[in-house]
């Protein structure tokens, strides 16, 4: 008998390949995408109410995006050999796909929205400001300097092609990752045509749920007083994004179990054993129906602004941690039964190894502290339009 | 030193001289290929198994991870034992790979069996579909391999197996698996699990050669490839092989 091991697994199947690290990249590019559409809100849906919370998402999602491959490049046996991917990547294959949709997301979409955003006091800062400052701002401008009215009405709408064109950008980014684990016919728990559709919807949950959260702190910390139109509103697009992805997950489920095809029976014992506290309890109780309850009774009924602060962010929080859990169950849960489906396994994390506990809390951290350089660097509440809300 | 163009001309003009030379001495001498050498081209590599045969002794995984020194612990190829008894789900196991043989039957009332394992070198890979720079390939005469010194180490070809055919080295951290013997192939022998399997359970086939038996024997025998539902194409075949073989 193994250790951990139940039934029959193939004798190469007793470890893990994917460890908790790729349980974080899609956690992490699922946030990008989803703060960035609630961006794309105010941009290109013209929705008022979010404009506070406009430039806060774009930070945010660029704080995560830049932590976004260190998961992955930390998995790599070789990680000296990523670029290769970019040199000589094989047309055929998924994963090959990522180096090339990573950097059209960050260089096209991304940074370029944002400096279009903060151009103009870029540009006040490299004049206003000396030393180090002055030469980081002035940086910043890429040698434009122009930020007459004329020059304004080109950036707005530059700015609102780019953010045209980064929705569905968005939406490739994160319905590609959830390609990367569909398209696996190997894998029945993975193989399925909605992994990429729930992907994303649970990235747009995750995303809104991350900057409601992160504005709310943000205004605490600066003691600012919270717009609860701009609050509520996220809470409602949350409500309305959380319904659809969890009627997928739910789709998902009852097609699996009335098909109940080969796969099924193992499947359905993993879920009632190995993965009942973080599928059942953490994915669907406490991370989808209690926050789904939480944003639909605020959707029925008026609270008072306390009542549903705390409402939101318990919502919120709870979000974060079911999404969390969904990566986890797909990625993790994906490998712990054998593909002859006569055994299970377990998943060991160690503790400060490459790809252990420690470096994925580190990672889950360095987003955080490249928000604060950013919001230090590109204040988001100062000037512009997420002042004037 | 001064180099004027003049000397440029000079020393380019004797070079090129010298390459002309030599590349017709090179089509003159080596144009045709000594006729023992190996070509790719005229092989296409699979595998036949009679499950009838194999009697679980575990030869074939000790010669295969001695012929290969497969990291401990791994496995290129291996051997399964089921155990089935009607209405229940089969009873299976590979103890450690079956590399020492597996332990006496707690009961002999029941149906059993041994199914040997290797890489099927799928013509359809989907481990080959996935590698993202293409470090695993099928070779031009259907073997499947890894070259070492490009894998990433990304796994992502483990998940597609869907046999558990492949590992990540655990010293050169990248992937690993059967090769099929391929330096043994290129030299005209068979592979170290055939050449020891005691039984002749399993037998190294070429499609390409009309005279190889294993035209003969897809010809006459019922045959099955693992998991065909799959459709990858798999070339290692299994002679009386139950239904109930994951």
């Amino acid at each position: 008998m193994v250790p951990g091991v139940d039934g029959f697994m193939y004798p190469n199947e007793f470890e893990l390949q994917w460890s908790v690290l790729i349980v974080l990249y899609p956690y992490i590019t699922g946030l990008v995408a989803g703060a960035f559409i609630l961006a794309s809100l105010e941009r290109v849906f013209n929705v008022d109410a979010v404009r506070p919370t406009y430039r806060l998402a774009l930070l945010t999602a660029l704080a995560f995006l830049l932590v976004a491959p260190l998961p992955l490049q930390l998995h790599l046996g070789h990680p000296e050999r990523s670029f290769e991917m970019y040199l000589t990547p094989h047309t055929s294959s998924a994963m090959a796909m990522f180096g090339f949709v990573y950097l059209w997301y960050l260089t096209v979409v991304l940074l370029l929205e944002i400096w279009l955003e903060y151009r103009v006091e870029i540009v006040e800062m490299a004049q206003s400001s000396k030393g180090i400052k002055r030469l980081i701002y002035s940086a910043l401008t890429l040698g434009s300097f122009n930020i007459s009215p004329a020059a304004r009405r080109v950036d707005e709408k530059v700015g609102y092609a780019v953010t045209v064109i980064g929705i569905p950008s968005a939406f490739l980014l994160h319905g590609y990752v959830g390609f990367i684990f569909g398209s696996v016919k190997a894998n029945p728990w993975w193989s399925t045509p909605l992994m990429p559709v729930v992907f994303l919807f649970s990235a747009m949950v995750s995303g809104i749920a991350a900057v409601m959260v992160l504005y709310a702190v943000c205004m605490k910390l600066r003691r600012t007083p919270i717009d609860m139109r701009c609050l509520d509103t996220i809470a409602r697009y949350l409500f309305y994004t959380f319904v659809i992805d969890f009627t997928l997950e739910m789709l998902d489920l009852i097609h699996r179990t009335y098909e109940s095809d080969e796969s099924f029976r193992s499947l359905d014992f993993m879920v009632h054993t190995r993965l009942w506290g973080s599928h059942v309890i953490l994915q669907i109780f406490l991370g989808t129906l209690v926050p789904l309850v939480l944003l639909a009774v605020n959707q029925l009924w008026k609270y008072s602004e306390g009542a549903r602060k705390a409402m939101y962010m318990t919502a919120g929080g709870l979000t974060l941690v079911g999404i969390f859990a969904m990566r986890w169950n797909v990625v993790i849960g994906g490998q712990l039964f054998s593909k002859s489906f006569l055994g299970y396994t377990t998943y060991k994390m160690d503790l400060v190894s490459r790809e252990g506990l420690m470096p994925a809390i580190l990672l889950m951290l360095l987003p955080f502290a490249i928000f604060l350089v950013l919001v230090k660097l590109l204040p988001p509440w100062q000037g512009g339009k997420a002042h004037e809300a | 030193m001064d180099i004027s163009r003049r000397d440029i001309f000079k020393v380019g003009g004797k070079l090129l001289v010298l390459a002309s030379v030599g590349a017709t001495l090179e089509q003159i001498t080596g144009a045709e290929p000594a006729t023992d050498a190996y070509r790719m081209a005229d092989h296409w590599w699979g595998m036949i198994i009679d499950i009838d045969k194999c009697i679980g002794c575990g030869n074939c995984v000790r010669a295969c991870s001695h012929e290969n020194q497969v990291p401990q612990g791994y496995f290129r190829t291996w051997v399964e034992r089921y155990q089935i008894e009607e209405g229940k789900p089969p009873r299976v196991e590979s103890p450690k790979g079956a590399i020492d043989g597996f332990p006496p039957l707690a009961r002999t009332d029941l149906k059993s069996f041994f199914v040997p394992k290797l890489c099927n070198h799928c013509v359809d890979s989907p481990c080959v579909q996935v590698c993202p720079v293409g470090a695993t390939f099928v070779s031009p005469d259907g073997v499947v391999l890894v070259d070492k010194n490009y894998c990433l180490g990304c796994r992502y070809c483990v998940q597609a197996c869907p046999y558990g055919c492949r590992y990540l080295h655990p010293e050169t951290q990248t992937v690993d698996k059967c090769t099929l013997c391929y330096h043994r192939l290129a030299k005209g022998l068979t592979t170290a699990c055939c050449e020891n399997c005691p039984t002749g359970a399993r037998l190294l086939v070429d499609f390409k050669n009309p005279k190889d038996p294993v035209h003969e024997i897809l010809r006459t025998h019922k045959v099955q490839v693992l998991k065909p539902y799959m459709a990858t194409g798999a070339k290692v075949y299994y002679e009386n092989l139950d239904g109930e073989v994951r």
